[in-house]
């Protein structure tokens, strides 16, 4: 098994407010990590920050990623090198059709990858098929994308476009956030169908029970800008049943 | 002529920005520089008009002197010299030609560039007929034929002249009449060429019509007129693009527009006006100060304006409806980009005199870089006008913080039975659009061009198809470096 995301050490700051603190983790092809942490701990700036959002400053640390250096990497070479964010709140963008915006968004990374950018009959085909099988109706995919959509369909969009980008890595931040059991269930479901011995993922949420239906690999309790615990998917029932104070000294 | 290899010069040093930075090699003839009764005489001898277009033109010129320049307008330029100009060039051409094969090359070559489809075969499989205004002079009309077999005229302003004195004659100046403004008065007096459109009663004009405007010539102003009738029943979609070469001096572009719809008559016009904005330090460009008007005369008439608006220094241009007509519907859509230097006061006026008339105003203003952009829009309901109804909607989009947007609505209302509606938002691209778009793989200027091609979807889609295409091209061309 060889390694797709290695991080060492790292540090980031917001405004000057250190929140990484020698974050490390190595994560494997087709392995699910999921971290768990409290609110505050800095999970959507790990997140952000291996996405390579501006406003955040790397200190220190390296995070390689399939053996080349994230960091120096610009937002949209990320995505296309194959790193995905579904965000816990997808912005909308007026006037832009999530078919339109779907479409620009392959392209670009098949460009990147030296394949053929799909035309519209082509893409159409293959993001209904992938649409219709995570519930999504057609309706949905020509309105623009995220406005007016309950956080549920919001969430199932995210899922499909990860099903469409189809990348290696997948960091899924608070995916259960705003969610139904039904719609965490689908969207759970969408997800799961995307696991495969290739294609490994980052689950980042502070509640157990979007566990019981992505059941990771490994689980990791984050807190104070760093790993502070690492166990199997065990963990995490641990956690529910105790909180999180036994790992952070009842600071929180 | 040495000033174009200069120009071409001077073009090539400036790099590659502007995709229609080029300039065509043509002996063109112009008339002396600069402005006087004797010039007037010149234009309208060299177009061989009657007694009665000189007076006209004359009369303007005199109304023009005691005129002064607007200064209204948020828009801040140095002062033009009207005496530095020249007002007419044309082509050099023994006679007119008679055919495609008779113009000359270089300038078939010239529109090949801009894309339009002058040669009939590739005229976007026979939808679309051309009017080319090179500069001063029509060159060529396409279609011709096809379109007088309907009893339809489409052709050069001042084939018109000859051809059908008594419409001209009877509609020039009746909906912008020479007094109107000073731009007006400035292009009733010297304006050049432009097209004419009559379409008999009951006739829907089969193709769309479309006329490409060129500013080619330096130094040049470009003062065209168009004339469009609908009698009774009638319906036309006209198209109107415009670009200009890449030049270092400032051009002036002073045109008017006059719609005439009788009863039930439908006239979309529709506009895509790219002329060179100038540099990124605002060096150059079109002055634009046009004044378009449409007046629905008859009832149940319709006249709607669509633009996109991505071109020229300064901008200074208010699309507007005359609803007079009981039932008449006016509407205005309204795509403005401004980027670098550029300036914008762009709006509509919507007069409201018969009955039961409505209007609709949907304006999006997208302002980069130092830009700086104002709509500016009038909603008159007259007292006979029971049962007015209005409704705007004028959003801006900032990009960058040292851009401008400013809204300017005015509304006077006479009529206590109208409705008027009026929404505005001023928006920005925000920082989680951009980054949203980023991590999905789409680059910066990219996402900003589908952010913005989002943001004016209401408007594009009333263009037609193959306008839409070209405009939603344009919108990320005229974007291009504004984020960074």
């Amino acid at each position: 098994m060889s390694v797709l995301l290695e991080i060492d050490n790292l540090h980031a700051r917001v405004d000057n407010k250190e929140i990484l603190k020698g974050f490390s983790l190595t994560i494997n092809e087709g392995e699910t990590h999921a971290i768990m942490g409290p609110n505050g701990a800095g999970k959507s700036t790990l997140s952000y920050v291996l996405a390579g959002r501006e406003g955040y400053e790397i200190t220190s640390g390296t995070v390689k990623f399939k053996g080349k250096n994230l960091l120096s990497m610009s937002i949209e070479e990320r995505a296309r090198e194959g790193v995905f964010l579904a965000m816990q709140y997808p912005v909308e963008i007026p006037g832009v059709a999530t078919s339109t915006f779907l479409k620009h968004s392959l392209n670009s990374i098949r460009k990147h990858q030296g394949l053929e950018e799909l035309d519209t009959m082509n893409f159409i085909k293959v993001l209904k098929q992938k649409a219709s099988e995570l519930g999504i109706n057609q309706d949905m995919i020509k309105r623009p994308i995220n406005v007016g959509f309950s956080g549920g369909e919001k969430k199932r969009v995210e899922t499909l476009q990860m099903s469409i980008l189809e990348p290696s890595f997948a960091i899924l931040d608070e995916a259960d956030s705003g969610l139904d059991i039904d719609a965490l269930k689908v969207v759970a479901g969408g997800v799961n169908k995307l696991r495969n011995d290739k294609r490994s993922m980052l689950v980042i949420t502070h509640y157990q029970r979007l566990l019981n239906y992505i059941v990771p690999d490994f689980v990791h309790v984050f807190a104070d800008g760093k790993i502070v615990k690492s166990g199997n998917k065990d963990l995490a029932l641990e956690l529910e049943e105790k909180g999180y104070g036994e790992f952070i000294g009842n600071k929180y | 002529m040495a000033a174009t290899s200069q120009t071409k010069k001077t073009v090539e040093d400036l790099g590659d920005k502007y995709k229609y930075g080029f300039t065509t090699d043509i002996e063109s003839e112009t008339a002396p520089k600069g402005l006087n009764e004797d010039i007037i005489r010149f234009i309208s001898k060299k177009k061989e008009e009657p007694e009665w277009l000189l007076d006209f033109r004359l009369k303007a010129y005199q109304f023009w002197l005691g005129l002064k320049e607007p200064s209204w307008a948020k828009i801040d330029y140095p002062k033009i010299d009207y005496q530095d100009l020249y007002y007419y060039a044309a082509p050099k051409t023994k006679e007119g030609p008679k055919s495609l094969d008779e113009v000359d090359p270089e300038l078939l070559d010239t529109y090949n560039k801009l894309g339009i489809p002058l040669k009939e075969q590739e005229a976007l499989a026979g939808v679309v007929a051309v009017d080319a205004v090179f500069d001063s002079v029509s060159v060529k009309t396409t279609y011709q034929k096809q379109l007088e077999e309907k009893g339809i005229i489409f052709c050069s302003f001042s084939e018109a002249v000859h051809k059908c004195p008594e419409l001209v004659k009877k509609y020039m100046g009746s909906v912008v009449p020479y007094t109107d403004n000073y731009f007006a008065s400035l292009n009733s007096a010297v304006f050049s060429d432009g097209s004419f459109v009559y379409i008999p009663k009951g006739i829907k004009c089969p193709m769309e019509l479309s006329t490409y405007f060129r500013i080619n010539a330096r130094n040049t102003g470009q003062f065209e007129r168009t004339l469009i009738i609908a009698e009774e029943g009638a319906s036309v979609s006209y198209l109107e693009g415009c670009t200009a070469p890449q030049r270092d001096e400032n051009q002036l572009h002073a045109a008017i527009v006059e719609i005439i719809a009788l009863d039930d008559a439908y006239v979309k016009y529709s506009t895509v006006q790219n002329w060179y904005p100038g540099d990124k330090d605002g060096k150059g460009g079109i002055y634009n100060f046009v004044t378009k008007r449409g007046a629905c005369r008859g009832k149940n008439s319709k006249i709607s304006w669509t633009q996109v608006e991505t071109g020229s220094a300064v901008t200074w241009k208010y699309p507007s409806c005359i609803l007079q007509g009981d039932n008449s519907v006016g509407e205005f859509y309204s795509v403005a980009i401004t980027n670098n230097k550029q300036q914008a006061d762009t709006g509509t006026k919507m007069i409201h005199i018969g009955k039961n008339t409505s209007s609709t105003i949907i304006s999006k203003g997208i302002s980069a870089g130092y830009a700086d952009q104002t709509y500016r829009g009038l909603v008159k309901v007259s007292p006979k006008a029971k049962g007015a109804r209005n409704y705007s909607q004028c959003d801006s989009l900032l990009i960058g913080d040292k851009c401008g947007a400013h809204t300017v609505p005015y509304i006077e209302n006479r009529n206590p039975s109208a409705q008027i509606e009026h929404e505005a938002t001023t928006s920005k691209i925000s920082d989680e659009q951009l980054f949203y778009c980023q991590q999905r793989g789409i680059e910066e200027e990219e996402a900003v061009s589908l952010i913005v091609n989002g943001f004016c979807k209401e408007v594009m889609k009333h263009l037609p198809m193959e306008f839409a295409i070209e405009a939603s091209k344009l919108i990320s061309i005229s974007l291009e470096g504004s984020i960074g």
